[in-house]
């Protein structure tokens, strides 16, 4: 009789999922600030001297141009994995990078930007980790594309690679600034 | 060279368990008692090669030989003896060759304890443990080779987690794996009786204790990996919901349906067929969750590095062992004929009942679990289905089974009669509202959870008490009836300790200088002083604190905030007095700036009422389920021509 | 008739309840007494409730009121500044969703995509229990007669070996 298929049936369905399953990260969460805007805020940047005195950053300040903004802090192993992509894609000036210094120190960081090349037009201190909240932050680095109106448009978790700029970043960089 | 011995001695056995698999089936089939015969002497010969390279793997952990990868990634020369013993199966290597020793033992039993088995079934039972083993060992040569070598080998290894580096170690995954594996057993017994086309009640009676067996181990492995977290953990809780967790609780679920359902099967050679896909059901279970554990399909604090190899491996033999098993059942059990009628209400249909209940429990674990993953699947986005979910869905569908746990042992077979059960349960009725209305009241405050869990558990208690005293004025019970109840008297005190832990915990997070002291539900606990303390591989700072009540000194109690050298890490352990009828936690968080020379110190006081019965109740199910196993019906020698009956036809287990 | 089964239960029942006395009993007072850790007791006990039911991110399956990761910190933090500010329950858990997704709550949303999660398991009690009647009532109107007393006087005569 048909009905005691039925399990294997079942059975098939649940090993399909279970297949696909293999094939996805648990642990990546997609942010839902893709097509919102950039939240708003204010905060100290690093400065030329690096002690935390340059002057007040905003989002609102970008707008009109394309830009990345990177969570980046001296204490990350990880954005040293990173590190010479973005110095690469500074050098080619397709976009502006903006750092924002995540729970660290001036000191350290100056230190750190002296140490491995520095890509940012400017780095926004966020001590406390506030504005990481604002932003969905939960590890670092993390990488977010703001077009001209101020809108996310793409957002890395974990270390940008290569790949991930040709493939992904790049053309939608290019695609924004047309 | 230990190593090597290792390595040689699994794949040899995997070679018997290609040979223990294939042939004693053909032998089967086709009456050959030479192949047939091959059954014991191949599971013997499995266990004892298995064995020997489970030796060689803790050889080398006890040797500190850091040349064998896994050895080197688990432990450390400065852990203790115990814990390097331990580590063998601190990992998923090990864990696997854990596994397959528990498989293969269970084999050996079986060729041992099984004389009074026809000799085909009994070939069948060992060969389809055999095909089991091998897709094991076949996984582990492939992919998960404990005896990996490095070279240049490693000075040091990278210790074991010091999580881990506790006694609950030593105990919690064997346990836990003795019943996993142990539910291969009734699988095995199923797939026989199938393989056979033969489904009677007497394949039940055979499968009956060994799956009873199974059972006692899962239950006592899921109530110690409780006790170790709620000890371990630091924050007092004894059950997250982990898809790690719900991976063993599914398959106890399923169990317990299982043993009730076999109950069913031998003694009216009702429900085969369901009874059989329950078997398949409740291993299936086991071997998803060796699967989610290992293949990084959700995320869990229990979870072993992941490796998208194994798991595409993990599922392909889950695949085959289960869709072959499932097409098997397809295809036999249309033949299979009904058994013996029953009235609408009778010890059977309640019995239905009970598994109906407890299917919906365990299909609601497994969907909460697996959510998330569907959704994901889907691309419908990503969830989270924690604790919350579970609570609030869980809860109501176990609800009418502890209602029925003392209604179902008063029914008759094939008829009840519901007045006379009225009757017979008027006094637990009453018992129970009064707790329910009374109790809770004398505790403070008036709360429908806990009068619930008590009203039910004083239902229970009473139901098994009155019918316990009834029983006996008919002659001694035998072992099966004694089980049956302590097991429900298991649950009943199980209900008591969940329902009054979470009506009347108390937390208090406080910040203490030495001459500090706090109030939590009457006691007073003043913390004292801390000090530095050494471990064998860890430096702690160990803190004293004076539990006092109404003025009397009890004990001291040292938490302990330790640092573990090789792993840089640092580990909370909580100081506990445990007592009969509450549980007095304490935990060290940080040290704060303080007012004097000594720092200040946060400190987590809990005060957990009856939170032992929980774990009290699990080990008198267990006992239960032991004393059941061991009813000397199952131990009859074959058939005498007359046998005198026995008391226990009709209101008995 | 049924006496009360007074004594052995009775027995339990009064250590129960001299048990459960003793956490009736009032607390008391003592000198140099710890001070809670957070300012306001009330507010940490919300907090509490509200985190049990937040997904630490950074961790391994950890709800945000057991972890001590960083990052479990400053929310705990920022949700204790919301709580101050007087914001709801409801306000609190949007503003954690709006950052970081469903992903953050243990207690999945009840929506279009959670239906079946919601619903599925009272729906299979509902048709377990449903089909499991329609099972027994098939097999009432199947099951052969029952004996009757002649068959039965046979039957036991058989049994015993008279016959």
């Amino acid at each position: 009789m048909k009905r005691f298929l039925i399990p294997l049936g079942l059975f098939l369905v649940l090993a399909v999922f279970l297949g696909i399953g293999l094939s996805r990260d648990p642990r990546e969460v997609p942010s839902p600030l893709l097509g919102k805007a950039a939240p708003a805020f204010s905060l100290p940047t690093l400065g030329d001297s690096g002690r935390g005195d340059g002057p007040a950053f905003g989002p609102e300040t970008m707008r009109g141009r394309v830009w990345v903004l990177n969570v980046w802090a001296s204490w990350c192993a990880s954005c040293r994995d990173e590190h010479p992509v973005l110095l690469g894609l500074a050098e080619s000036g397709v976009v502006p990078i903006v750092g924002l210094d995540y729970k660290d120190q001036p000191a350290q960081a100056q230190g750190w930007l002296e140490r491995h090349g520095n890509p940012y037009v400017l780095s926004a201190l966020d001590a406390d980790g506030r504005v990481g909240i604002d932003y969905g932050v939960y590890g670092v680095p993390e990488t977010y594309v703001i077009d001209k109106a101020g809108i996310i448009r793409f957002k890395q978790i974990g270390a940008v690679t290569p790949e991930v700029l040709k493939t992904r970043m790049l053309p939608l960089i290019q695609e924004l600034q047309r | 060279m230990i190593p090597e011995l290792g390595h040689l001695a699994l794949i040899l056995a995997c070679l018997v368990s290609l040979v223990q698999g294939t042939l004693p089936l053909i032998g089967a089939h086709r009456d050959n008692a030479a192949w047939t015969g091959l059954a014991r002497p191949a599971a013997q010969t499995q266990f004892a090669l298995v064995a020997f390279a489970f030796g060689c793997l803790m050889q080398s952990f006890l040797a500190n030989d850091f040349s064998v990868l896994y050895v080197t990634q688990h432990s450390n020369s400065l852990l203790p003896a115990v814990y390097r013993a331990a580590a063998v199966w601190g990992g998923h290597e090990g864990s696997l060759l854990l596994w397959l020793l528990m498989l293969s033992g269970w084999s050996c039993a079986v060729s041992l304890l099984s004389r009074q088995l026809p000799e085909p079934m009994v070939a069948r039972v060992i060969g389809v443990l055999g095909l089991v083993a091998a897709g094991l060992q076949l996984f582990m040569l492939f992919t998960s080779n404990p005896f990996d070598r490095m070279l240049p080998a490693a000075t040091q290894g990278l210790d074991l987690n010091p999580l881990l580096q506790d006694p609950g170690l030593v105990i919690h995954p064997p346990m836990l794996y003795m019943g996993y594996v142990g539910f291969s057993v009734a699988f095995a017994f199923a797939m026989a009786a199938l393989l056979a086309g033969r489904l009677d009640a007497a394949w039940a009676r055979w499968s009956r204790p060994w799956t009873n067996a199974a059972w006692v181990f899962l239950t006592l492995g899921i109530a110690l990996g409780s006790y170790w977290a709620y000890y371990e953990l630091g924050w007092g809780g004894w059950w997250f919901w982990d898809p790690v967790e719900n991976a063993s609780f599914m398959p106890w679920l399923a169990g317990t349906a299982l043993i009730h359902s076999l109950a069913v099967t031998e003694k009216r050679g009702s429900f085969r067929n369901w009874t059989v896909l329950l078997a398949i059901v409740a291993f299936s279970l086991s071997l998803m969750g060796t699967f989610l554990v290992r293949s990084g399909v959700l995320t869990s604090v229990h979870a072993f590095a992941s490796d998208p190899k194994r798991g595409i491996f993990i599922l392909a033999f889950l695949v085959a062992v289960i869709g072959s098993s499932l097409t098997l059942f397809a295809w036999r059990a249309p033949k299979v004929g009904l058994g013996g009628g029953f009235a609408l209400l009778s010890r059977e249909t309640l019995l239905l009942v009970n598994n109906v209940l407890l299917a919906v429990a365990c299909g609601t674990v497994l969907l909460g679990t697996l959510y998330p993953l569907i959704i994901d699947a889907l691309n419908l986005g990503k969830l989270s289905v924690g604790p919350p979910y579970f609570n609030a869905v869980f809860v109501p569908v176990m609800l009418p089974l502890l209602v029925l746990l003392a209604v179902g042992p008063l029914a008759r077979w094939k008829q009840a009669d519901a007045r006379d059960m009225a009757r017979r349960l008027r006094v637990a009725a009453v018992m129970a509202v009064v707790a329910g209305i009374a109790l809770p009241l004398l505790a403070g405050a008036w709360t429908p959870g806990v009068a619930l869990a008590l009203a039910l558990a004083v239902w229970i208690a009473a139901g098994t008490w009155c019918q316990v005293r009834e029983r006996l004025k008919s002659g001694w019970p035998p072992r099966s009836f004694w089980g049956m109840h302590l097991a429900h008297l298991g649950v009943a005190v199980f209900v008591v300790g969940v329902g009054m832990v979470k009506g009347h915990e108390v937390e208090k997070d406080v910040r203490m200088a030495v001459g500090d002291t706090v109030e939590i539900a009457g006691y007073q606990i003043e913390f004292l002083g801390m000090r530095e303390v050494d471990g064998p591989n860890y430096t702690a700072r160990q803190g004293a604190f004076a539990l006092s009540k109404d003025g009397r000194r009890l004990r001291e109690l040292r938490p302990e905030k330790r640092a573990y050298a090789a792993t840089q890490s640092v580990m909370t352990e909580a100081a506990i007095d445990s007592g009969f009828t509450r549980d007095l936690y304490v935990s060290l968080g940080e040290p704060l700036a303080g007012r004097g020379a000594t720092p200040d110190w946060s400190v987590r006081v809990y005060y957990k009422p009856f939170v032992t019965w929980i774990w009290f109740g699990c080990v008198l199910m267990a006992l239960g389920g032991g004393v059941a196993a061991a009813d000397r019906r199952y131990r009859l020698k074959a058939r005498r021509a007359a046998e005198p009956a026995t008391a226990d036809d009709g209101v008995a287990a | 008739m049924t006496r009360l089964p007074v004594r052995l239960p009775a027995t339990l029942m009064a250590l129960l309840v001299a048990v459960l006395l003793q956490l009736a009993l009032p607390p008391r007072a003592t000198a140099n007494e710890a001070r809670p850790l957070a300012e306001d007791p009330a507010v940490e006990a919300r907090l509490l409730r509200i985190a049990e039911e937040v997904r630490c991110l950074v961790c391994q399956n950890e709800s945000l009121a057991a972890s001590q990761a960083d990052l479990a910190k400053d929310l705990r933090r920022e949700i204790r500044a919301q709580i101050r500010q007087g914001k709801t329950d409801a306000q609190i858990m949007d503003f954690l969703v709006d950052r970081y997704g469903d992903f953050v709550r243990y207690r999945p949303p009840f929506n279009a995509t959670t239906l079946l999660l919601w619903l599925g398991p009272f729906l299979a009690l509902a048709v377990g229990l449903a089909a499991l009647m329609r099972f027994l009532r098939r097999r009432q109107a199947a099951a052969p007669a029952p004996l009757t007393e002649d068959e039965q006087r046979r039957a036991a005569a058989l049994l015993d070996g008279t016959d």
